[in-house]
């Protein structure tokens, strides 16, 4: 029990990763697809920052008062990949429009029905 | 003159992306492709410089702003990327020339001035993913080709809206991806405390052979790779968005993108997995071997049904992805060997398909069929001719580059005495011979009868240019064969050169 | 002239044909005429080979390196030059025979025609003079691929649906088995050359020898041993000149040439005797002769007798090849000679017939025989050429082939070749006693062709006149045993 409760962090970012993936697979709806893509990239961004925290640390800067404090880098690094991410959804919700300008729609399904009639 | 040579590390990969910033506000579309051109000779003759330097002093190492492994970035040039960065710098310059014709018919005309900052975008970070020494490094460039290579994608909707579901599709799976490979750096940096790829090997070397996380990790990283670089069976999304993507856009990714990212594979495999080699040995023989037989057999089978060419290819693609890792899951220094040669080869051969098709493709102004084509041997031959000698090669005849690869293939498994491989190897090149003959079949054997047409050279040069080399190769293959094997001996024995 | 430039001019020649047919297309006599040429210059230039061989002359052009240990090399043996005279003396008259049949049987387009039956002779050629293995696969691939337009000339469904057949089968026999068994010699020797006794012995494991030579005789599709004999009667529906000089001497010799090539050179015939890695394939190639006699009866159609009947003397060389003793070697080297004059002579009158009467099958050749009697003079010597029949040329490759067999203890395969020359005398000559049979005499409108006629003879008294010469070519015939 102490190991779930010592590893919370890491249990939270599977069940939200499994969801983001839950929503990709299973919703029809393009724009769900995108939320669902950002679940999954947010929930390995809070893992990331979680995993830097260490208990009464403070900002890493030099002082005599403290001398426990977090690692800075990984959130230097999830910052760039909060940009990639943005910049995924962004393209994405783009790409989306186009599809609807295109085919009037958004749900999976019926482009797949289009795309059969337009074949036969 | 010196103060850019110092730098010449960075600069392939930085150079085409600042010029891409600048693109984007031009407003004439010839002048964006000249300065593109310009661009990419200049970035030619910085990667002959670095050859000329890594030939002589070795191992080139490039420490952005100085700051030493664990803190800072660095791009590593050698032996493994040195051969890749030569070829790479080459075609991307003979494919945009190639490009201007077909950006200008396959684009809407207003798009394909910026269609070049995209262009540019996906060379620069293409080149990074070649050069880069850090694993989160690594990451970014694979979104910035990804995010680039996607919009230059869903622009082939100009003359089909697949093309939006192509990319729609890539974005989500190419994201998925990305974000398992980031998971594994989470964990390898959460073990060791470092991004550098050096430094990781040397930390990861202090662990037994018993931890989990660091395999968990790894796991995850080889997957995402896998997923960027199309091995069977997450290859989904390939199909479809080289079959779409404006023509010159397939060439270039056909040739290089997932070459690129198999480079990182194999070093990920071979120098940090290497530590571990009881895991290494299950990975290799238990996971990638099969997968790779079956990417051929499944690759080839289903090209063979295919009506539309380009998909065709794209399928074919797959097979010869399954080829190459096929080489490397042999865990010698002949298979790897092999493996470089078949990716140096592999790109020749499929960019030179990819163009040639592409041509047909934009005077058809319609998909290439094997029914739309029909005759036009007799229509188009200069390009025809060119698509013949590029397919004989993908078949592996001898004289032909593809049978250099075929014969290092077969004297790795040979000398591996993995012999029912060599059978099926075997027996997967002549089911190539199928899907190729259709084309040629088509293109040359046909009942209609066409007049020649006078053809672009701004095109069909390019072409032969690739298909020429492609026959050079196929006779003088020491240069590849060097190449490769100061790939593969760098990455086995970890020798400096 | 230097060696070297002699084998230059002799490859290139068939190449300036071709070229000069191109260029020529719209003058259809100068085209045509670049055959004859052609024909005549390298046949010229074979015969100095051959006889220069006699003298001990050395024809060797090394242009560079391929990978390690395989050069780009030609290398004359005495049985490339046997090969390569055959192929080149019967292309003259193949392309004199061409022009009266193409234009007789009113054929659409000629200048392809022209063009890639030249560039099949020249890698005929190539094959014949090629100095280690794999050149010698290189122009067997290239003779696939430049006869395949050929075989589907007339680019109706039935012709594009026999150019499949006979494409997948060699190509892909020769990608799966023969390709990989090239390797397989290259990695265990490190070396592919052609030299006098072999190179496998010592190097080779003896136990896997039996795998190698399955390979490489299955492998080799053009020597069409059953069960890979299917590509043989599709690609009859090829124009005549085609089935004579591509699927009677260049095509189908190519294959068996290349087994012997490989048995004398590369395994070695003591070490193959030695090893008795090829008994199972006496055995094959016995059931192939029978069995391809026996559907060569059934066939009424004349030029699918005659294919049937090429994969069965075809397997007499393979047979040859199997047995390895000196005799047998002998008359399967010779038997390449003597089968192609013969088979030759036999197409062109199946060709010369279709375009004088008109008439394919065997049961319609009723009293044609008064009708054009030079045509059927022309077969019957061909025909008892094939059977064996003494004073004809091939009596000699089939006393040799018998001798060979009791040299090697197979008194079953001596005792085969009487049954198979018994069949040979059914099968062959069965057309000639219905064209003269004059119960049956039709009304059939007579078309003249010379130029459809006159080769055929020659080729059918060159069966009669050669027998006395045989000593020529035994001569060299024992240099490629020695």
């Amino acid at each position: 029990m102490t190991d779930f409760l010592y590893f919370w962090n890491h249990f939270a970012f599977v069940i939200l990763m499994v969801s983001g993936l839950f929503i990709i697979i299973t919703s029809q709806n393009y724009i769900k697809k995108i939320v669902g893509l950002a679940i999954f990239q947010t929930s390995v961004f809070v893992f990331f920052v979680s995993l830097a925290k260490i208990i009464d640390g403070t900002a890493p800067i030099l002082n005599s008062v403290n001398n426990v404090y977090s690692n800075p880098l990984p959130h230097v690094l999830i910052l760039t990949a909060i940009v990639v991410g943005v910049a995924t959804s962004a393209l994405g919700l783009a790409i989306v429009l186009q599809i609807y300008k295109n085919y009037g729609s958004v749900e999976e399904n019926e482009i797949k029905k289009e795309e059969l009639k337009e074949n036969s | 003159m010196n103060i850019f040579l110092d730098d010449a590390t960075a600069l392939v990969v930085v150079l085409p992306l600042l010029i891409a910033a600048i693109i984007a506000f031009i407003p004439s579309s010839r002048l964006a492709w000249f300065i593109t051109i310009v661009t990419l000779v200049f970035h030619l003759s910085l990667s002959v410089e670095l050859f000329q330097n890594f030939s002589s002093f070795g191992t080139i190492i490039y420490e952005f702003g100085n700051w030493p492994p664990p803190w800072g970035i660095s791009f590593k040039l050698d032996g493994v990327n040195i051969g890749l960065q030569l070829l790479f710098s080459a075609f991307v310059l003979v494919t945009t020339i190639y490009s201007r014709k077909i950006f200008l018919s396959e684009i809407d005309p207003e798009d394909s001035g910026k269609a070049y900052s995209l262009w540019l975008l996906a060379i620069g970070s293409l080149n990074g993913i070649i050069l880069t020494n850090d694993i989160f490094n690594l990451f970014v460039f694979l979104e910035i080709s990804a995010l680039s290579s996607i919009s230059l994608i869903s622009l082939g909707a100009g003359t089909n809206r697949k093309a939006l579901l192509a990319a729609f599709n890539y974005l989500v799976i190419g994201a998925i991806g990305a974000t398992f490979y980031v998971i594994g750096v989470g964990f390898a940096y959460a073990m060791t405390g470092t991004l550098n790829m050096n430094d990781l090997i040397i930390q990861l070397s202090q662990y037994s052979e018993g931890q989990l996380a660091i395999f968990a990790g790894m796991s995850f990283m080889l997957i995402g790779l896998m997923v960027k670089s199309a091995v069977f069976p997450l290859h989904l999304w390939l199909p479809p968005a080289y079959s779409y993507a404006p023509s010159a856009v397939s060439t270039l990714f056909a040739a290089l993108a997932t070459k690129a990212i198999l480079i990182f594979f194999v070093r990920i495999l071979y120098e940090v997995f290497s530590i571990y080699n009881g895991y290494l040995e299950i990975f290799l023989d238990y996971i990638l071997l099969p997968l790779s037989l079956i990417a051929i057999f499944v690759g080839t089978i289903i090209a063979i049904y295919q009506n539309d060419i380009k998909k065709l290819l794209a399928y074919s693609s797959i097979a010869q992805i399954g080829y190459i890792t096929l080489a490397f899951s042999i865990n010698d220094n002949s298979g790897v060997l092999a493996g470089f040669v078949h990716i140096f080869n592999h790109a020749l051969i499929k960019g030179g398909l990819f163009m040639a098709v592409g041509y047909l493709a934009i005077s058809l102004n319609d998909r290439v069929t094997l029914e739309s084509i029909e005759g036009y041997g007799q229509k188009y031959p200069i390009t025809s001719y060119a698509l013949l000698v590029c397919g004989l090669s993908l078949i592996g005849l001898p004289l032909t580059n593809g049978f250099i690869s075929k014969l290092y293939i077969f004297q790795a498994l040979y000398s591996n005495e993995m012999f029912l491989t060599i059978g099926l190897v075997a027996l997967s090149s002549a089911l190539a011979v199928i899907y190729f003959w259709k084309i040629v079949e088509k293109l040359f054997f046909s009942s209609k009868g066409y007049e020649a047409t006078s053809e672009d050279p701004a095109i069909y040069i390019p072409i032969w240019i690739i298909a020429l080399s492609i026959i050079y190769f196929g006779i003088f293959s020491s240069t590849i064969v060097e190449f490769s094997s100061i790939a593969s001996e760098s990455l086995i024995l970890g020798g400096s050169n | 002239m230097t060696n070297e430039s002699l084998l230059i001019l002799g490859l290139l020649t068939p190449l300036f044909a071709a070229f000069g047919s191109y260029c020529f297309k719209n003058n259809i006599n100068v085209r045509d005429s670049f055959g004859v040429i052609g024909g005549v210059i390298t046949f010229l230039i074979s015969l100095k080979i051959f006889n220069g061989l006699q003298a001990e002359e050395q024809y060797v052009i090394n242009l560079f390196t391929l990978f390690n240990g395989v050069d780009f090399l030609f290398n004359i043996t005495p049985l490339g030059s046997i090969f390569s005279l055959v192929a080149s003396s019967l292309w003259i008259l193949a392309s004199i025979y061409t022009v009266g049949y193409m234009r007789g049987a009113g054929e659409k387009n000629q200048t392809r025609f022209v063009i890639f039956y030249s560039i099949a002779i020249h890698a005929a050629l190539a094959i014949a003079w090629s100095g280690n293995l794999l050149m010698l696969f290189i122009f067997y691939e290239i003779l696939t691929f430049s006869t395949f337009p050929l075989v589907g000339h007339k680019q109706d469904a039935e012709s594009q649906a026999a150019g499949r057949v006979y494409l997948s089968i060699l190509v892909g026999t020769s990608l799966v088995l023969f390709l990989p068994a090239i390797f397989w010699v290259w990695l265990e020797t490190g070396s592919l050359n052609f030299t006098p006794g072999g190179i496998l012995e010592g190097k080779f494991p003896t136990e896997y020898l039996i795998f190698l030579v399955a390979m490489l005789v299955f492998g080799i599709g053009k020597a069409a041993i059953m069960p890979i004999h299917r590509w043989l009667p599709a690609a009859m529906v090829a124009p005549t000149p085609v089935s004579a000089l591509l699927h009677a001497v260049a095509v189908v010799k190519a294959g068996v040439f290349s087994f012997l090539m490989v048995v004398v050179y590369i395994i070695g015939p003591d070490y193959l005797l030695q090893s008795k890695a090829s008994n199972w394939l006496v055995w094959l190639s016995s059931f192939t002769i029978l069995t391809a006699s026996i559907i060569a009866i059934s066939k009424d159609d004349l030029k699918a007798r005659l294919a049937y009947s090429t994969i069965s003397q075809l397997s007499y060389i393979i047979l040859g090849a199997a047995l390895a003793t000196t005799f047998a070697l002998k008359g399967a080297s010779f038997h390449i000679i003597t089968h192609a004059l013969g088979k030759i002579t036999l197409f062109f009158c199946a060709g010369a017939i279709y375009v004088t009467a008109h008439v394919k099958k065997i049961s319609e050749l009723g009293g044609l025989g008064f009708k054009t009697p030079m045509i059927f003079f022309a077969y019957t010597l061909g025909a008892l050429s094939i059977i064996g029949v003494p004073p004809l040329i091939g009596s000699w490759s089939k006393l040799f082939l018998v001798i060979g067999s009791l040299e090697a203890d197979f008194l079953f395969v001596a005792i085969l070749l009487g049954i198979s020359s018994l069949l040979n005398i059914y099968y062959l000559l069965q057309p000639v006693f219905i064209a003269f049979n004059k119960k049956n005499i039709k009304n059939i409108n007579i078309t003249k062709a010379p130029l459809t006629i006159w080769p055929p003879v020659i080729t059918g008294v060159g069966c009669l006149f050669l027998f006395f010469f045989s000593n020529y070519f035994l001569n060299i015939i024992n240099g490629v045993v020695a």
